[in-house]
């Protein structure tokens, strides 16, 4: 069983985002990046397939703002057997058809029984990782899974609808699948275990593919939200209050 | 735990028995065979006193002192002795949910006539358990988030100096500054983000301006000292965060350093040393305390509190400083100092240390009671109108505490910020 998991770095959501003088996107040289929480679970998953039914595990990602290793270590240390980076001279915000068409090019060359990814990233929530890596790969893909187990040629996938309706799937390997949520909470990459493999373990690099293919999307401008209407507070005591919110509710008549 | 404790193999009595004259028939002259001790294996006890700084684990011959000193004790079953009996009978430190009450306070080090070290035995064992990946969920978290911003809050690194802005007194950043100065001041994490932190942290910069002290900080260089991860089991992220922090002390000028935790104190005097950092160190009640004759006369106005004050373990018993708190609290005009029961070198602890910081409810779930919940109960025992403390990790435990244990009454206030409510005659 041969299991590949496709890994982002996203910019930290516990900072402020800042955008850039022109106002097109993000300042990338005033936030700090991390992994993508989806991709986090994909990782988790890949593993428990692998302790269950054997295998390996590459990690791979593209290396946007060369600060991959230390992903790649944590992988590492969490139970991948093998990490890449890719490696090209990159905009930190280049988008996710780009990000899997660079992919797609080096996880060809691994020939994955399995391809795992986070469903989507908190920076653009667009999820087209998992289905454009599918599509340049020509396998099927499965979506929005919270649990996932191989037997016999086929992944036995567990999946997440909308309205609470849950199915399980089976789809014949290799597939493409986006990952939810692992099985069980991503396990913890001790610091000592991390800074062992570090000195040990051999990333291995592949060349990003020379040109980008056309995103289909183009960011124009970026801005932050404004407030277009705030909360009334009211003030008093309970009984003051009381009377406000009935002098509201019957104002509105909904009394 | 102590399962088989009480197993008496037989129980001899003579039916008759006439010593000296004297009759001691029957239940008079019973006596308890010895118990099998060889029942037990000891490889459970070998598997933590093979690790480094486990050794002493195996040292216990029951005497039991410390278990009236533990403070987990006083809220469950435990102690280092309920420890070793437990492990020699069966039970498995690593796997079990003991490995994680204890909070290093060293009470019952202060008392173990074998010496038998927590302090050691429990990050020893704890590294273990979390190198093979058993690790509370919530201490977990904080591990995770030490790692990626260099803080168990998980607030940016960023805004680690964004509380200065408040202070309404300029607080000199070192990378700003462009000069070395007489007093590195570390602020540590929860003075930095935590909102009761913060206040004691205002309070500090405030005073240190009237002293006119010739200070700096870090700012967004500095990192969490990583002590509390290391004795909660994270040695290689407490390596990880001293190599940081040891390279930024170095690249500035200054005399001394002076803390505002004890945590910090603790990791800088016996930690940092180990990797090559040795430096004049201060915790902030002992800087201070020796700048009384200078600000008693800022102390202009009078506190009428009465104060009890918790002594934090890792600055009293850890390192024996009792007075310079207490001398400081003493010079507030108008305020009355109490003690508690337990004080000083038997003080109680908050339960903060060791990792108890990020294992609140997992240790509420095996104990009777917060340990916080206890001590404040003590201080409101104590008649104090405010618990008066120096470490920054009990303002929101004890504040926590005293609401749930129905003791609202009872302020929790750093020894900072009263001083700053008697310099500035508000607050209070």
């Amino acid at each position: 069983m041969n299991i590949v998991v496709a890994l982002k770095q996203i910019p930290s959501m516990a900072d402020e985002l800042p955008l850039n003088a022109q106002g097109s996107n993000l300042d990338f040289d005033e936030v700090d990046f991390v992994l993508n929480e989806f991709d986090e679970h994909a990782l988790e998953q890949a593993v428990l397939v692998k302790e269950k039914s054997g295998g390996a595990v590459t990690a791979l990602g593209v290396d946007l703002i060369e600060a991959l290793d230390d992903v790649l270590y944590t992988a590492l240390a969490k139970g991948a057997d093998k990490a890449i980076k890719i490696v090209g001279d990159f905009e930190p915000g280049a988008d996710s058809h780009t990000q899997a068409a660079w992919l797609a090019a080096v996880i060809r060359d691994l020939s994955p029984d399995l391809v795992l990814t986070g469903v989507q990233a908190a920076n653009d929530l667009d999820g087209q990782i998992g289905p454009m890596l599918a599509a340049h790969l020509d396998l099927p893909y499965v979506g929005v899974v919270t649990g996932l187990e191989v037997a016999q040629g086929v992944a036995k996938v567990h999946k997440e609808f909308a309205g609470g309706v849950v199915a399980d799937i089976e789809v014949d390997l290799p597939c493409v699948a986006g990952i939810q949520a692992a099985a069980k909470p991503p396990r913890y990459a001790p610091i000592s275990k991390i800074r062992q493999i570090a000195k040990t373990a051999q990333i291995a690099e592949a060349e990003a593919a020379a040109a980008g293919p056309d995103a289909g999307v183009t960011l124009r401008r970026m801005a932050k939200p404004v407030a277009t209407g705030r909360a009334d507070m009211l003030a008093g005591d309970a009984k003051q209050v009381a009377a406000k919110i009935i002098d509201i509710l019957t104002e509105r008549g909904l009394l | 735990m102590d399962a088989g404790l009480d197993k008496v193999d037989r129980i001899l009595e003579k039916e008759t028995a006439i010593i000296d004259g004297m009759d001691i028939s029957g239940s008079w002259n019973r006596m308890f065979e010895q118990r099998v001790i060889w029942d037990y294996t000891p490889e459970l006890i070998e598997k933590i006193t093979h690790l480094p700084g486990g050794e002493s684990f195996g040292w216990c011959y029951q005497c039991a002192s410390c278990t009236p000193v533990c403070p987990v004790d006083m809220v469950g079953s435990y102690g280092p002795r309920r420890l070793f009996r437990a492990v020699q009978t069966g039970v498995d430190l690593f796997t079990s949910a003991d490995l994680w009450l204890c909070t290093t306070c060293a009470n019952c080090l202060r008392v173990c006539k074998k010496e038998v070290d927590m302090v050691q035995i429990m990050p020893a064992t704890r590294e273990k358990a979390v190198l093979d990946g058993f690790v509370p969920e919530e201490l977990q978290k904080a591990f995770e988030d030490t790692a990626k911003y260099g803080n168990p809050l998980g607030q940016p690194q960023r805004k680690r100096a964004a509380w200065a802005k408040q202070a309404g007194v300029d607080v000199p950043i070192m990378k700003e500054l462009g000069r070395g100065v007489d007093i590195l001041w570390y602020v540590g994490s929860y003075p930095s983000y935590h909102p009761r932190g913060i206040d004691a942290s205002l309070a500090a910069a405030r005073i240190f301006h009237a002293l006119g002290v010739d200070y700096g900080i870090l700012g967004n260089e500095e990192k969490d000292d990583g002590d509390s991860q290391r004795l909660a089991g994270e040695t290689g992220l407490f390596e990880m965060l001293a190599e940081h922090n040891i390279g930024v002390f170095a690249q500035y000028e200054w005399n001394t350093m002076v803390v505002t935790g004890p945590h910090e104190y603790n990791a800088f005097k016996t930690q940092y040393p180990k990797m090559g950092f040795d430096r004049p160190l201060m915790h902030y009640t002992q800087f201070l305390a020796g700048q009384l004759p200078k600000l008693q006369d800022l102390l202009t106005h009078s506190l009428p509190l009465r104060v009890t004050f918790h002594d934090p373990c890792y600055l009293g018993r850890h390192h024996g400083e009792y007075d310079a708190p207490r001398a400081l609290l003493q010079a507030i005009p108008g305020l009355e100092l109490v003690e508690m029961g337990r004080c000083r070198e038997n003080g109680y602890c908050c339960g903060g240390g060791g990792g108890g910081m990020w294992l609140d409810s997992f240790t509420a779930n095996h104990t009777s009671m917060r340990l916080s919940e206890k001590r404040v109960m003590e201080a409101a025992a104590s008649g104090a109108d405010v618990l008066a403390v120096c470490c920054p990790f009990e303002v929101s435990r004890f504040e926590d505490a005293a609401k749930n244990t129905g003791n609202g009454h009872l302020r929790v206030l750093d020894i900072l910020e009263l001083l700053d409510m008697s310099m500035r005659g508000n607050g209070y």
